[in-house]
Order: structure tokens, then C-alpha cells, then sequence
């Protein structure tokens, strides 16, 4: 079955997403990539430094695929959009992952100052997916703002404890005309699957590959959930039942 | 309220008494909790946790790389002037030392920044004495200047100052502050800073305050171990370390736990801090701030800062000198001696050897 996901003008058939935080070592990252089958790759700006291409982040990334830089460090609307036209001044393209955090315990975005900052550059001609809190209102802001997408968290960055915001994102997923991508939290292939199976577009996933005993074999696990996932969501789930139905129905003897 | 204030509640605390009733039990408790209470950071700074040290380790291990992956973060100090007003008992740089003065001219950062930068690190730190008269803000905004052409992160380690003047370093381009209470027992604290400015316990204690309302984005404290009890002073390092947090959430906040080393004037340590002693504080940080970073400095030697890599830590000094303008002319006098004396390369090589990632560049001026 032909199933292309369209961001920015962009095809995309990997609904896998990766990030490349916490990988040891950097070398590491194609080989990840490779297995994963990921085409979307998320990297920080704070951390590319086109002056030491040993050490840069970016230069391990596999330049067929999208690069799409993140806010990371950015503390407001201001900073997101300055880091990201540095990104894009750097060669980085112009899609950025919208990231503004002002909690260092948690790791909770600032969904107000997501929104300003989503409004500013996909005015100028950025592919914004902002990464938030799940919350309707403000993912219809977005929508208004101009986002291509939507990612909302499963969890709290990091803490690999799967999709604890279900029935939000749930919610998101049935009401926003834009592509939903599960970003942070995921912390096993299952959980991966059963967003796509909820019809999630796609998700993004670095710790639980990353952090990994062997993040290349677990690249390529996440990439085979994702895909299970989304082809069950297309052959369409079958329904639930709350009770068992009997094979001999007690109401049998009424019919003809 | 500021720190100074919330510490209040500790000056009747008997320490000796809550370690003796800590038990077996109440410390397995706490290794096993997600959220630790201030009471339960002690708990584990406790000499009966000792016995629990390989099982805290599996835990800060396993949140360390949660949190930031099995990266380390690295940076080199940059001393620009040894001129200094205080009398701290301990300093190699203390006013009344007989060593040669010296404050680097704008040519001099240069050629010591273009030295460092050839090594790939972009994180630098710099540090003077407290001499307002020959090391005011201005010289050190002059100092920022030249070394932002070279590094895209610049944190300063240099005497208290108001908030006017922290923000001023800010929009010059400082985004980090370190600045060490060395001690945090208040009549230690007076009777080891006999006279000097630094004499003023409480404008240096709330300093990391006033550096966060000005905008840094990291702050770093810590207490120099060696001057007192180390388990009160790690215990109020960390209480720092989250009412830190807990007032700027949006700042990186971390902690040091530098122990003394021989230095200049001969001082030697009051209160022995084993390998053993810095091991626990270092995890029972880790436990109760699994967020909060760690940073080693190369005072401690090659060989336990290979193992620290695997406990909690986050952020390592690499290459580093300890003299105003040591890297151009190695016969300058130095703060204290350093006991990991390798390069830039052989840091990166030894992380690597670990399953480690160096992180050279971590944030950039915006």
C-alpha cells in the first residue's frame, strides 16, 4: 500500500523519527540510522560545531536524510527563533523542531512560548513542528500559527515510561487536520507500535535507542514496531468487545 | 526568601544525632525512592551508607545516563589574573603569598585562547582573584570580547557581584557562573576568611542568586572539602544545588565537590576526604538531584576520574593549567597543583575507551 507522510512539501515513508542525543560514540549514529530506517533525523543546534568535524554531531548524520535541527536550550519564543535561523544561516535547511523548555527538573515545555515562536518563523518560511504538552487549545493555536505538525509528549523526556498522555493525545489525533507525532517518552518498541496503532503519524524516539544495550538492533526494532503499527491502524483495528459474545445466545430459540 | 534565609532552619540541627538513628532500613528506603527529600539526601550522606555505596552507584549510573546519556561534557579554566585582596587561610593566591602578580593583557588572552581553542574545546571557564581594583568588570567584559571570537560558551569564576554587574557579563556574552562557597558552617566560614570582602558570608552566599535573576543559563557551587565536615558541607552544597533549581527552573544547575590540594603557603587539609568519602557525596547528589549536573576538576588524579565517569559525573576539565597565562609560559606560579595533567586528546580517548562521548560544544552565544 502506497502510505507517504507529506511535512513541508516534503515525502516522507519512515514514521520513525530520530533523535541523536546521548548517543556513545557519535560514530554510532549512521549505523542507528541505517537500521532504523529513520528518514527524519533531529539534532541539536547547541551541539553541531561545523569547526571540528571530527567531534560535529552533524557531519554523522546521512545526508540523504531531513535534517531537522531542535531549539534545545532555548528558554523562550525569542531564543527559539534566533537558534533557529542560526540553524538555518549554518546549512541545517529550514525545518526546525521547535523546543523551549523552562523547567530543568521535569523537562516540560513551555506550550505559550511554543506558540509565539511557531507563529514568528513559520512566517518566515520555516517547517515548524513545535513540541509540547498535550492540550487541544493549544494545538489549535498551532494550527492557526502555521505548525506543519504537532508533536506532543508521551511522557517526560528521557523517562522511557511510554504514553502516559494517551487520551490527550488521543484527543489531538482526532481533532487536529495536521500530522500528530508522538515525541519523547517512548520507551519501548510496543509503546511505539501502539501510538501508530492509535494513528499517531509518526513518532520520534532517542533515549530508549540510544540508551540501549545495543542501539543499533533496538534502532531496528523501533522500526519495525512503527511500521506494524501503522499498517494495523490502516487495516483498521478490529473493535473491542466489553463482553464476551456466547456461541450459544440464550435469544437462539427466537429466530426462525 | 533567599538561601541564606532557608538554610536558617539547619542552625539547630543535630547532625551527629540524625546519622546515629539513620538504620539499615530507613537507607534502603530511600536508595529505592524516585523523589528524594532533603532529609533523605542526608540519610544517605550518612556514615552507615557507607555500606551501600555499590547499590547507590547502580542507581546513579543508571539515572546518569537516563538524564544525559553516556556523554561528558568538557571545559578548561582559563586563569586571566592572580591579584587578590582576601586572606583565605588556605588560597595559594591569598593576599600576603609571595608570588608573582599578573594580569593577562588583551594579547595575551588571545594567544592563551588560540592555544586552548586548537585543542577543539569550545566551552571555556574564566578566573581571576578578587581584585575589583585590578580586575574589575570592565577588564573582564575586555576579556569576554576576545574570547568569544573562539568559544561559544564562556562562564565566569571570579569574586561575587551585584546584579547589575552579573547582567552587564551577561549581554557581553557570559552565559555561566561558578562560584564556590568553599564553606557553608557559617563560623568556619569567618574564622577561615579572617579579612577581605569574602569576609561577607552572606553576599557571596546568595551571589549564585543574583547571577540567575541576571540571566546566566548554568550556575555551579560548591564547598571546598577539606575546610570542614564534608557530610554537612555536601549536604548543604546539595540544598543549594535545588533551592537553586527549584527558584530558576529554567537554569542548568550543578554542583562541584572539589577537595583541597597542596598549594601554595603550604595549608594542608583540616578534615581527610577519602576516595571512599568523595565517591558517596558524589552519588547521594545523583540520587537526590538526578537532573543536576557534576562536575570534576582535574584536582583529583587520572585514575579516580576514569571511575568517576561511570558514578554520576557529568562534566570534566580537560587540558588544564592553573597559572595566569600558564599555557604560553609554563614557569608561572599556580593556584594549586593539578594531579590529571593529560591533554585534550587523551581525555576524549579515555571517554571513548569507556563507551563515553566527549562533548566538546554544548551551547552557543544566540
Amino acid at each position: 500500500m502506497y502510505d507517504i507522510l507529506k511535512i513541508g512539501g516534503q515525502e516522507i515513508t519512515s514514521r520513525l523519527f530520530l533523535g541523536t542525543g546521548k548517543f556513545s560514540p557519535n560514530s554510532l549514529i549512521p549505523e542507528v540510522v541505517r537500521s532504523s530506517g529513520a528518514q527524519v533525523v533531529t539534532v541539536a543546534l547547541r551541539r553541531i560545531d561545523p569547526e571540528y568535524d571530527e567531534e560535529n554531531i552533524a557531519s554523522f548524520i546521512p545526508k540523504e536524510c531531513i535534517m531537522m535541527p531542535n531549539t534545545s536550550g532555548a528558554r523562550n519564543a525569542g531564543e527559539a527563533v534566533r537558534i533557529a535561523r542560526l540553524a538555518r544561516a549554518a546549512g541545517c535547511g529550514n525545518w526546525v523542531k521547535i523546543e523551549v523548555i523552562t523547567d530543568n527538573r521535569y523537562l516540560l515545555p513551555d506550550n505559550y512560548e511554543t506558540i509565539k515562536a511557531t507563529e514568528i518563523l513559520s512566517a518566515e518560511g520555516f517547517v515548524v513542528l513545535p513540541y509540547i504538552s498535550p492540550d487541544l487549545i493549544v494545538a489549535k493555536k498551532l494550527v492557526e500559527a502555521g505548525a506543519a505538525a504537532v508533536m506532543p509528549l508521551g511522557a517526560p523526556i528521557g523517562s522511557n515510561r511510554g504514553l502516559k498522555t494517551k487520551e490527550l493525545i488521543r484527543i489531538l489525533i482526532e481533532e487536529i487536520p495536521l500530522p500528530i507525532i508522538v515525541d519523547a517518552g517512548i520507551g519501548r518498541p510496543s509503546e511505539a507500535a501502539e501510538a501508530m496503532e492509535m494513528g499517531a503519524a509518526a513518532v520520534l524516539v532517542n533515549t530508549a535507542i540510544a540508551t540501549a544495550g545495543n542501539p543499533v538492533a533496538m534502532a531496528r526494532a523501533f522500526g519495525l514496531a512503527v511500521q506494524a503499527g501503522r499498517a494495523a491502524y490502516l487495516a483498521g483495528l478490529a473493535e473491542t468487545q466489553e463482553l464476551a459474545r456466547a456461541s450459544s445466545p440464550l435469544t437462539g430459540f427466537l429466530r426462525d | 526568601m533567599s538561601f541564606y534565609e532557608e538554610l536558617k532552619k539547619y542552625n539547630n540541627f543535630n547532625f551527629k544525632l540524625f546519622f546515629d538513628q539513620v538504620t539499615d532500613a530507613s537507607i534502603k528506603k530511600v536508595i529505592s525512592k524516585n523523589r528524594l527529600t532533603e532529609e533523605d539526601y542526608l540519610t544517605l550522606l550518612s556514615p552507615k551508607a557507607e555500606k551501600y555505596l555499590e547499590d547507590m552507584a547502580q542507581k546513579a549510573h543508571r539515572l546518569t545516563i537516563q538524564h544525559f546519556g553516556r556523554v561528558i561534557f568538557l571545559y578548561t579554566p582559563m586563569y586571566l589574573a592572580n591579584y587578590c585582596v582576601n586572606q583565605c587561610v588556605y588560597c595559594g593566591f591569598k593576599v600576603h603569598n609571595n608570588l608573582e602578580r599578573k594580569k593577562l593583557t588583551p594579547a595575551e588572552v588571545e594567544c592563551e585562547a588560540k592555544i586552548i581553542a586548537g585543542t577543539g574545546l569550545k566551552h571555556i571557564l574564566i578566573l581571576t582573584g578578587e581584585s575589583r581594583l585590578k580586575s574589575p568588570v570592565s577588564y573582564i567584559k575586555e576579556c569576554v570580547e576576545i574570547l568569544k571570537k573562539h568559544f561559544t560558551s564562556i562562564s565566569i569564576e571570579i569574586y561575587p557581584l551585584e546584579e547589575n554587574e552579573y547582567a552587564e557579563l551577561v549581554s557581553a556574552g557570559v552565559d555561566g557562573i561558578t562560584i564556590y562557597q568553599e564553606v557553608y558552617n557559617e563560623e568556619d566560614y569567618a574564622e577561615l576568611h579572617p579579612a577581605g570582602p569574602k569576609r561577607n558570608y552572606r553576599f557571596r552566599l546568595e551571589a549564585p542568586e543574583r547571577a540567575c535573576r541576571a540571566g546566566m543559563r548554568t550556575v555551579n557551587v560548591g564547598a571546598l572539602l577539606g575546610l570542614t565536615q564534608w557530610r554537612t558541607e555536601a549536604f548543604f552544597t546539595g540544598l543549594h544545588a535545588d533551592y537553586l533549581q527549584k527558584t530558576f527552573p529554567d537554569v542548568e544547575v550543578s554542583i562541584s565537590p572539589p577537595r583541597m590540594r597542596p598549594q601554595l603557603g603550604g595549608f594542608s587539609p583540616r578534615v581527610e576526604v577519602s576516595d571512599k568519602n568523595l565517591v558517596q557525596y558524589i552519588l547521594a547528589f545523583r540520587l537526590f538531584m538526578p537532573r543536576g549536573g557534576i562536575t570534576i576538576s582535574t584536582r583529583e588524579r587520572a585514575e579516580l576520574r576514569n571511575r568517576l565517569v561511570r558514578l554520576g559525573v557529568t562534566k570534566m576539565s580537560a587540558g588544564s593549567c592553573t597559572a595566569v597565562g600558564g599555557r604560553s609560559n609554563p614557569e608561572s606560579a599556580c593556584q594549586f597543583e593539578i594531579s590529571d595533567e593529560r591533554s585534550v586528546r587523551e581525555i576524549a580517548e579515555m571517554l571513548y575507551a569507556q563507551g563515553y562521548q566527549p562533548i566538546y560544544k554544548d551551547w552557543q552565544t544566540i
